[in-house]
């Protein structure tokens, strides 16, 4: 290939980006999915000390779904518009890997909790598949012990509730990717039903991504591989993942080759992708129902009652206040961070108004730390010491006495025009004293100080 | 069956076999699989797939921590092979 010959970018540019996203995100339930074990993976202070028979996978350990882990995946679900399936059930997915102490991972198959919905962006909407809940993997470290390599197993995460949102492939450039990742975030987080912690892996990222031909968007077909890119951690990381994708894609493309179906990993510090391994066929998992979790029936009266417990959603907390308020871009990024929050700032904000005071000019302070975000503070108290903090504030009347003594002594030309009836040099006086005093001051009080000590003379 | 799914599946287990092994093997599935085969001369149209058997429906446990069916680190590794700090140790698959 001769990189030299402009007609290869040409034909590069000629194809169109066709990605589907699939995100992982751990929920922050107290206890994991099917057993009592604490959910903390992050946090503990040992590997392998929150287990039990049951996330251990050892004969006999018998799973009980958590309730609020599913309630949270239903209400994601409505947030996102999608159905829900009243009827639904918790299916195995077997691989082996060391990372699944049962040689199986409990998922969710052919009837997830939620179906369809979508996410919107600046780019458009991306449609959504499914959102399903399974159970987190136990964690490995690679590591090279007595100079043989290994892989050390940490179970704290195994069996972790973890939901899976996957789209359809409708995300056209790798900057739509990554604001599709962020507002799934920003919606979970407001939520309060994950932290999506991305370092520590709360959050993972995963694009399937091909090239389509023009001759294949003119006839309407999708392209026949798919290659999918796992483990990211980062929006940055995703967005040059795909870029990197879509010109390696291209140059193989161009060649007349179809690029390998495979699974890939990306490289951040070399900002490649890496071949990971050959992908497995569903049919290569086994699916089958989980025998030991019966199946779901919901009623639709259950699924309207978490309908209606849903907050309101950020996008429509942020036109809101922009609306009402004028509050503006930076203030909006900053104060709509979740449910609590909102109702906290939107009862402030009321009483401000009602105290004559711009919600703005409050949300303003709170941007510059100037007043502390703190829910559990009462609006009261807020605005007290909103008002404090404003205020002229007084000075100390012997201080202001000696003050302008001082200045009314130095400057005796000044008060004789004052005596003689130029009563404008009050300002000059005023001046002086203020800026001994400090600008805060009351005005008022100074002035009065200053008028009775010239009628004194 | 062909040996090619043979490999296959050894593949996925991460199970190394050797030719006459895998020549083995093929045989074993194939006789098993044609054991298996009588099942799909029953007459199913129409009958629900069975997900389960126990008639239970929507069991759940509320989202709270027992410490009393948790494990201590030392419980937790005793059953392991190897083990480094707290960890279980395994041989590594995935080769970077
Ligand atoms: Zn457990």
């Amino acid at each position: 290939m001769n990189a030299q010959n402009p007609s290869i970018n040409r034909r590069t540019e000629a194809y169109t980006l066709i990605c589907g996203m699939e995100v992982h995100a751990e929920l922050k339930t107290a206890s994991k999915m099917f057993c009592g074990c604490t959910n903390n993976p992050f946090f503990a202070e040992k590997p392998n000390t929150h287990t039990c028979p049951v996330c251990l996978g050892m004969p006999g350990g018998l799973p009980v779904a958590n309730k609020t882990a599913i309630e949270w995946t239903i209400k994601l679900g409505l947030a996102l518009g999608c159905d829900i399936n009243l009827f639904s059930k918790f299916d195995r997915k077997h691989y082996f890997y060391p990372d699944l102490p049962k040689g199986y991972q409990i998922s969710q198959y052919d009837i997830p909790f939620c179906t369809g919905g979508a996410v919107e962006t600046s780019h458009g909407p991306v449609r959504l598949t499914r959102i399903h809940l399974e159970e987190d993997t136990a964690k490995m470290i690679h590591a090279t012990l007595d100079g043989e390599k290994v892989s050390m197993i940490d179970h704290n995460r195994a069996g972790v509730p973890l939901v899976e949102i996957v789209s359809e492939p409708d995300v056209t450039s790798p900057a739509q990717a990554a604001e599709y990742g962020r507002n799934l975030r920003e919606i979970m987080r407001y939520l309060e039903i994950a932290d999506c912690d991305m370092e520590q892996g709360g959050m993972r990222l995963e694009a399937n991504i091909s090239l389509q031909s023009t001759e294949q968007a003119e006839r309407g077909q999708l392209p026949e591989y798919k290659v999918e890119v796992k483990n990211i951690n980062s929006f940055r990381f995703l967005e040059n993942a795909i870029s990197h994708e879509v010109e390696r894609q291209g140059e193989v493309l161009d060649t007349g080759v179809l690029p390998a179906q495979e699974t890939r990993g990306y490289n951040s510090t070399k900002d490649i992708t890496f071949t990971q391994r050959a992908k497995e066929d569903a049919a290569d998992y086994r699916y089958m129902p989980d025998p030991d979790l019966p199946p779901f029936q919901f009623a639709q009266s259950q699924i309207k009652e978490w309908q209606h417990q849903l907050p309101e959603l950020p996008g429509s907390v942020r036109t809101r206040w922009s609306d009402t308020y004028g509050l503006n871009n930076q203030a909006l990024k900053m104060l709509v961070v979740n449910a609590e929050q909102t109702a906290w700032l939107d009862s402030v904000f009321a009483l401000a108004e009602k105290q004559g005071i711009l919600p703005k000019k409050i949300a303003a302070a709170l941007v510059n730390k100037q007043l502390e975000i703190n829910p559990e503070s009462t609006p009261e108290s807020v605005l007290k010491t909103y008002q404090k903090q404003t205020a002229s504030s007084s000075v100390d009347a012997q201080q202001l006495s000696t003050t302008i003594q001082k200045i009314l002594t130095q400057h005796p030309d000044a008060v004789a025009k004052y005596q003689a009836g130029e009563t404008q040099v009050l300002g000059f006086f005023m001046g002086q004293a203020m800026r001994v005093v400090g600008n805060n001051a009351d005005a008022g009080q100074v002035r009065v100080e200053i008028e009775r000590q010239l009628k004194q003379l | 069956m062909k040996r090619t799914d043979t490999q296959h599946i050894a593949t996925l287990a991460h199970i190394p076999i050797n030719n006459d092994q895998d020549k083995d093997l093929t045989a074993a599935f194939n006789e098993t699989l044609e054991t298996i085969k009588t099942l799909q001369e029953v007459k199913v149209g129409g009958v629900e797939p069975t997900h389960q058997v126990t008639g239970l429906e929507n069991v759940y446990r509320e989202d709270e921590v027992h410490k009393d069916t948790m494990f201590t680190q030392d419980q937790a590794l005793k059953n392991a092979h190897r083990t480094y700090q707290g960890f279980i140790v395994v041989p590594r698959i995935l080769e970077k």
